[in-house]
C-alpha cells in the first residue's frame, strides 16, 4: 500500500474501533487507538497473509499481547476481509466471534489473550515452530508498556536472544498510561531501550503514529540476522480524539453517542 | 492375579518413553526449566537438540512457549517438577493453554508426598485440583512405570492439553510392560469380590491391591481394587457400577482430600447414586521423610486402607 492508503486504512481502522467499542458501551478505546497506526502498516504493508485463507502455513504472525486492545486487531482484520465488517457490531455481544478479549476463534486471530505478559512468550514459541520447520515467516508481537511491568515478558526477552530468533519482532506501544495512571507514576520502565538493549534486542525507537517512519524502520530490519528486534513506538493514547488523547478515562470506557459523533468527525476531518 | 516383580520410576519411564516416541513423531518437541535431568528429558534434549528448549528457570515463559508450538502444529512437551509446573504458570494454563485448548503436554515429575526429604515446598499435593480446575486439561496419573510409558503414548496420540503426573521414586511395577491405557479409561487391578470397592490411582494402587490382600485373608472380605487412571475424563460407568454393587467404597489418593479423586467420585455420586464415600488422602501438608516413613506416618499405605474399612464395617 502507498502511505496514502496506509493512512485511510488508519482513518477506517479509527472509526470502527469507536463504533464498535460505542456499539459495545464497552471495551478499551484508549489503546486501540494508540496502536492503530502500528497495526495499519503492519496489515496493510509489511506482513504476507491471505485473509482468504488465516491459517496460510506461510503467513507471517500477528500477535497482539495487550489483548484488551483487540478492537484494533478486529478492524484491522475486517478492513482487510479476513471478515465482514459488519460483524465488528456483534463485538463484546452474545455469540459473536469477536470477544472482549483476543480469543483464536476469531478468523486472523494468532493467539488467546487477556492476561498480560504472555504474548511475546508466545511469539518464542511461534517463531521456534519456524526455525524447527525452516519456514521464512515472521512474527511481529504488540506489547503494551504497561504490560512490560509483568516479570514473564522479561523472561521472554531473555530467551528470544538465547534462541537467536531473528524474525521475531516486539513492538512496544508506548503511549504512557495503564489503567490507574500514568506509566512513569505506576512503575517507571525507563530507561527502555538500554533495558531491551542489555538484554542483547536491537532496539528501535519511532514516532508512532508516523506511517512513513513506521513503514521505513520495519523494511529496513535485517530480519535474517539471528537478533531479535524491538521497536518502540512512541504513542499517544487515544490517538486522534481530542478528548481521549493522553486521557487515562478513556482507557477502558466507551465514547457515548454525543462522544461518537464528535470523534468520528474529528478523524474524518484529520489529515 | 498382579505379580509384583520388580521397581521402576515412573519419570524414568516416561522420559524413555518422550525418547522413543521423538525418533517417530517429528513433531514432538520439549520445553524445559532447568530440571531436565531429574525428569529424564534431557535424553530427548541430546537425541534432539532442534527440537529441546531450555528456558532456565521460567516456568511462565515455558508454558506460553509450549503453546505458540502448539499454535503452529508442533506438540510440545513442558517438563518440569509438579511443584514448579502447577501453580507457578497457573495463569499461562489458564489463559494460553486451556482456554484455547492447545495441544500441549504438560508432564510433571516428582508428584505427591513421596518426593520425600525435600520437604512440603517440593512435594505437590494440589496439583491435581489446580489441572481439574483447568477445563480442558485430561489427567493422567500412572500407576507404575509400565503405565507411565502408556500415559505418555496415549497423551501424544491424543489432540488437546494434558497433564501427567508422575513421581520421583521407584515404585513397584504391577502392570504388563505392553498395557495400553485408553482416554476416559480405568483398569481393574484385583478382583476378589465386591464387599469394598476401592477406587485409586497412581502409587496408591499398588497399596491398595496388597491391602485387598489383606482383607481377603486376615478378615475374608473380598474387594475389588480399580486403577483410576484417567482423572478426566473420568470413567463414570466404573464408579456407578462400584456404588452400586459393593458394601462400601473408598477412594484413596496421594493428594489432598480436596480437588482429587474422593472429590471427584463424591460429586458424580452426588448426583447419580449418593452414598458414603471413604477416603484415604492428605489432610494437611506433610513435612520430610523417606518415602516409607512418610507414607506409613501419613497413612497412605494398606495397612490404613485395611484399617479404614475394618473401622467401617
Amino acid at each position: 500500500m502507498e502511505i496514502s492508503e496506509l493512512k485511510d486504512l488508519a482513518k477506517n481502522i479509527r472509526i470502527d474501533i469507536l463504533k464498535m467499542t460505542s456499539n459495545a458501551n464497552s471495551g478499551h478505546p484508549g489503546g486501540s487507538l494508540s496502536s492503530t497506526d502500528i497495526v495499519s502498516v503492519l496489515f496493510g504493508s509489511v506482513m504476507n497473509y491471505e485473509s482468504s485463507d488465516p491459517k496460510w502455513a506461510d503467513r507471517d504472525r500477528f500477535i497482539l499481547s495487550k489483548a484488551h486492545a483487540c478492537p484494533v486487531l478486529y478492524a484491522a482484520l475486517a478492513e482487510t476481509k479476513f471478515f465482514p465488517k459488519s460483524e465488528l457490531m456483534t463485538f463484546r455481544k452474545l455469540n459473536s466471534r469477536l470477544q472482549g478479549h483476543a480469543h483464536i476463534k476469531t478468523p486472523g486471530v494468532e493467539m488467546s489473550g487477556g492476561s498480560l505478559g504472555q504474548g511475546l512468550s508466545f511469539g518464542v514459541g511461534v517463531s521456534l515452530a519456524a526455525k524447527i520447520n525452516d519456514k521464512q515467516y515472521k512474527t511481529f508481537v504488540l506489547l503494551g508498556d504497561g504490560e512490560l511491568n509483568e516479570g514473564q515478558v522479561w523472561e521472554a526477552i531473555m530467551s528470544a536472544k538465547k534462541f537467536e530468533l531473528g524474525k521475531l519482532v516486539a513492538i512496544v506501544d508506548k503511549n504512557g498510561i495503564q489503567n490507574d495512571r500514568f506509566t512513569h507514576e505506576a512503575m517507571d520502565m525507563s530507561p527502555l531501550p538500554e533495558k531491551w538493549k542489555s538484554f542483547g534486542w536491537d532496539c528501535y525507537e519511532v514516532d508512532g503514529h508516523n506511517i512513513f517512519e513506521l513503514q521505513k524502520t520495519f523494511n529496513s530490519l535485517d530480519y535474517n540476522n539471528q537478533i531479535p528486534k524491538v521497536i518502540i513506538a512512541d504513542t499517544t493514547k487515544g490517538k486522534g480524539v481530542s478528548f481521549m488523547e493522553n486521557n487515562p478515562d478513556f482507557h477502558g470506557k466507551a465514547a457515548n453517542p454525543d462522544q461518537l459523533k464528535q470523534a468520528i468527525e474529528e478523524i474524518s476531518q484529520s489529515n | 492375579m498382579v505379580n509384583i516383580m520388580n521397581t521402576g520410576s515412573t519419570r524414568e519411564y516416561a522420559g524413555k518413553k518422550i525418547l522413543e516416541l521423538g525418533g517417530t513423531n517429528p513433531d514432538l518437541c520439549v520445553v524445559g526449566a532447568d530440571l531436565n535431568k531429574s525428569t529424564f528429558t534431557n535424553m530427548f534434549a541430546d537425541k534432539y537438540p532442534n527440537r529441546f528448549f531450555d528456558v532456565g528457570i521460567a516456568e511462565q515463559n515455558m508454558v506460553n512457549i509450549a503453546a505458540g508450538l502448539a499454535a503452529s502444529g508442533k506438540i510440545p512437551i513442558v517438563s518440569t517438577f509438579a511443584v514448579f509446573g502447577s501453580t507457578r504458570p497457573m495463569d499461562q494454563l489458564r489463559v494460553g493453554v486451556s482456554q484455547p485448548n492447545l495441544n500441549v503436554k504438560v508432564i510433571l515429575t516428582h508428584a505427591g508426598l513421596i518426593t520425600g526429604e525435600d520437604g512440603i515446598s517440593a512435594q505437590s499435593l494440589e496439583d491435581l485440583s489446580l489441572f481439574l480446575s483447568l477445563n480442558a486439561f485430561s489427567i493422567l496419573v500412572p500407576s507404575d512405570a509400565y503405565e507411565a510409558q502408556a500415559a505418555v503414548e496415549l497423551a501424544i496420540n491424543t489432540n488437546g492439553p494434558f497433564y501427567i503426573r508422575l513421581s520421583r521414586p521407584a515404585i513397584p511395577i504391577i502392570n504388563k510392560p505392553d498395557i495400553i491405557l485408553e482416554h476416559g479409561g480405568s483398569n481393574i487391578m484385583y478382583e476378589e469380590g465386591n464387599d469394598v470397592s476401592i477406587l485409586c490411582y497412581g502409587y496408591m494402587v499398588y497399596h491398595a491391591i496388597e491391602a485387598a490382600k489383606i482383607l481377603k485373608e486376615k478378615h475374608g472380605i473380598k474387594a475389588r481394587v480399580v486403577n483410576m487412571y484417567s482423572l478426566r475424563p473420568l470413567d463414570e460407568s466404573i464408579v456407578l457400577k462400584c456404588s452400586k454393587d459393593s458394601d462400601f467404597i473408598l477412594t484413596a489418593e496421594e493428594h489432598f482430600k480436596y480437588g482429587g479423586l474422593h472429590s471427584l467420585v463424591s460429586q458424580y455420586l452426588a448426583e447419580n447414586n449418593p452414598r458414603k464415600v471413604l477416603s484415604i488422602s492428605m489432610n494437611d501438608y506433610a513435612e520430610s521423610g523417606t518415602t516409607e516413613e512418610l507414607v506409613n506416618k501419613y497413612g497412605l499405605n494398606a495397612d490404613n486402607i485395611v484399617k479404614t474399612i475394618i473401622s467401617n464395617t
